[in-house]
């Protein structure tokens, strides 16, 4: 195990960042930390890094004790949110930082240099200064000045939280690619439930100070541990007393089994249909369907319907009496 | 026309500021230098050659590089303990560091007095018998002139170290940098405009300083005699010329730096 963090406990004043918390990091993968936010998980990457101190705990990197040890002492590559370019030093000096501290002889460290840029492919911007980047250019380049001391363990502290939606999207599918090249410990933290399933190995859902599962996106996704995590990695829907996924439903005219309801409204969405059904006892379903599926029932409004779990999918006992978030918002109440 | 009156009353507006700094600055200390040079380069000559004045005049520039070179210091320090430290007292700091802004020079020479002077300050006697004479001596006016000099610094630094923001400084350290290392590489390129600016605003202000200096130098004559100390005793003497010569030199100083200033500062800054 790369990184080990043992009954990790941090306060800000009043407020509990992390609660007793204890996580095993393996080596060589791709880690998500996922919460919401204020939940914990940068707390938990900056006690890593060295730049916040935890106050019960141990933290061990790759066999060593780092607890007590400064951020410079802890051979770790940090990047932030908002990239932290060093302002008034070139692209090329940047990246260059950590070689230079190291007092690494000058060849080599130009030779080192050149290859990251040519990895997160600066190379023609090696001379300009961090405001001539956009902000994508710069993240990358805060990426390869953390990789170039050659660090046990990269920590990445919402990396892409700050760019638009088109290059957080080329960024994170380019950072799951440069991982299957460099094979560096990775750990990086997310409050987007598709940018943790997409990219990470293994997952740590962290809520409220405290670890709620760890696991691969699979096992996450099919076998949530509780409800928390079942709300917080998909939609989700209620069938009496308990908590599906939208897309594990499936409604039948014929079927003689199954919660008998009534048709109340279809939305189609794309290539996603979803329809609500009121059951019997009064209770508000809804169910996603593709637009194949949907076409080849032939479901008519108000019409009486049968809806069914697929067998094998993932249910939680819901103890919340709202409705789900996640389908109310999206899906207006008559 | 909308676009007529607001180009209209932009052009009152400017004009009310040009003359306002015109008969406020620049008349004034034109006619300084009008004076100074009132009977050719004579004024001018006299105190060059005068070794009170040159001594007077070597005696300020001493104290105020002095002067500087501790409140730099000292005030960069500070600043950086302000803004990135938290610690209880903190509050009461900020508030008593703009004490020197407020309280009038003259009182501040007082104090000085009070604490450092020869016969019935606090620890003055005691310095003076271990054979360190404050008061009424170099020490003094440079001590003096640290006091009333004492915020600009800090305040230069403080809201350019607030806006700059620790995540630099953190990613130093990250990447191996210790405290001196983060502190040379990052922190003080970032810093070094308001830095610059602090140094030129207590640079003027040193060598201008007054009143505190005339009431803890003891205004002796080639010794603890400053320049402004000498524009006061030329004036009070009916040497105007030698008064407004003197003057015009520390105006010169001043302006001097100001220029300075405005032509290193790089473009992108402005």
């Amino acid at each position: 195990m790369s990184i080990e963090i043992v009954n990790v406990g941090k306060r800000f004043g009043d407020f509990v960042a992390l609660d007793d918390v204890s996580v095993s990091i393996p080596s060589g993968r791709l880690t998500a930390l996922l919460g919401p936010s204020g939940g914990g998980k940068s707390t938990l990457l900056r006690i890593i890094a060295g730049l916040e101190r935890a106050d019960t705990g141990t933290v061990r990197i790759e066999g060593v004790d780092a607890t007590g040890l400064p951020p410079q002492k802890r051979n770790v590559g940090f990047v932030f949110q908002h990239y932290a370019a060093f302002k008034h030093l070139t692209v090329r000096r940047n990246v260059a930082f950590g070689l230079e501290i190291r007092k690494r002889p000058r060849d080599e460290i130009r030779r080192r240099v050149d290859e990251l840029l040519a990895l997160v492919h600066l190379e023609q911007f090696a001379d300009r200064l961090p405001a001539q980047l956009s902000g994508g250019q710069r993240q990358r380049m805060a990426l390869a000045r953390a990789l170039a001391v050659e660090p046990t363990v990269l920590l990445l502290d919402e990396p892409f939280g700050a760019l638009d939606a088109k290059v957080r999207k080329e960024l994170r599918d380019w950072l799951r690619r440069l991982h299957d090249e460099v094979h560096v410990t990775t750990v990086f933290v997310t409050h987007d439930q598709e940018e943790a399933l997409e990219v990470a190995d293994e997952i740590v859902v962290i809520n409220d100070g405290r670890v709620e599962q760890i696991g691969s996106p699979d096992e996450l996704y099919d076998r949530p541990a509780n409800e928390f995590v079942m709300r917080f990695l998909g939609p989700v829907t209620r069938l009496g007393d308990q908590l599906v996924r939208p897309h594990d439903l499936q409604l039948s005219i014929s079927d003689a089994d199954g919660v008998v309801g009534r048709v109340t409204r279809v939305t189609r969405i794309g290539f996603e249909t979803r329809v609500e059904v009121t059951t019997a006892g009064g209770q508000p379903v809804t169910v996603t369907l593709t637009r194949n599926e949907f076409q080849a029932l032939n479901i008519q409004l108000d019409s009486e319907i049968r809806i069914r779990l697929a067998p094998g999918s993932p249910t939680t006992t819901t103890t919340a009496t709202q409705p789900c978030a996640e389908t109310s918002t999206l899906i207006p109440t008559h | 026309m909308a676009d007529h009156s607001t180009f209209a009353r932009r052009q009152v507006l400017r004009f009310v500021v040009a003359a306002y700094l015109f008969f406020l600055v620049a008349w004034p200390v034109y006619l300084v230098g009008r004076n100074a040079f009132a009977g050719g380069l004579g004024n001018l000559d006299d105190i060059l050659t005068d070794p009170d004045v040159t001594h007077a005049l070597r005696l300020t520039v001493v104290v105020a590089v002095i002067a500087v070179l501790i409140n730099t210091v000292f005030g960069v320090g500070i600043s950086i303990m302000l803004v990135r430290y938290d610690f209880p007292g903190k509050r009461a700091l900020n508030a008593l560091l703009d004490m020197p802004l407020s309280v009038s020079p003259i009182v501040v020479g007082l104090a000085l007095v009070l604490v450092y002077g020869g016969r019935h300050g606090w620890f003055g006697p005691a310095l003076e018998s271990a054979g360190l004479q404050i008061i009424f001596a170099v020490p003094g006016i440079v001590l003096a002139t640290v006091f009333v000099a004492l915020p600009l610094v800090i305040r230069e630094v403080v809201p350019v170290l607030e806006e700059v923001g620790d995540e630099q400084e953190q990613a130093a350290r990250s990447l191996g940098a210790d405290a001196v290392q983060t502190f040379r590489r990052i922190t003080l390129p970032a810093i070094r405009w308001g830095v610059i600016y602090g140094v030129v605003l207590s640079l003027a202000r040193s060598l201008g300083e007054f009143g505190a200096v005339k009431v803890v130098s003891g205004n002796v004559l080639g010794e603890t005699r400053t320049a402004t100390l000498v524009v006061e005793e030329k004036y009070l003497n009916f040497d105007k010329g030698g008064a407004y010569a003197t003057a015009f030199l520390l105006a010169l100083v001043a302006v001097a730096c100001v220029i300075v200033v405005s032509a290193l500062r790089p473009k992108e800054d402005r």
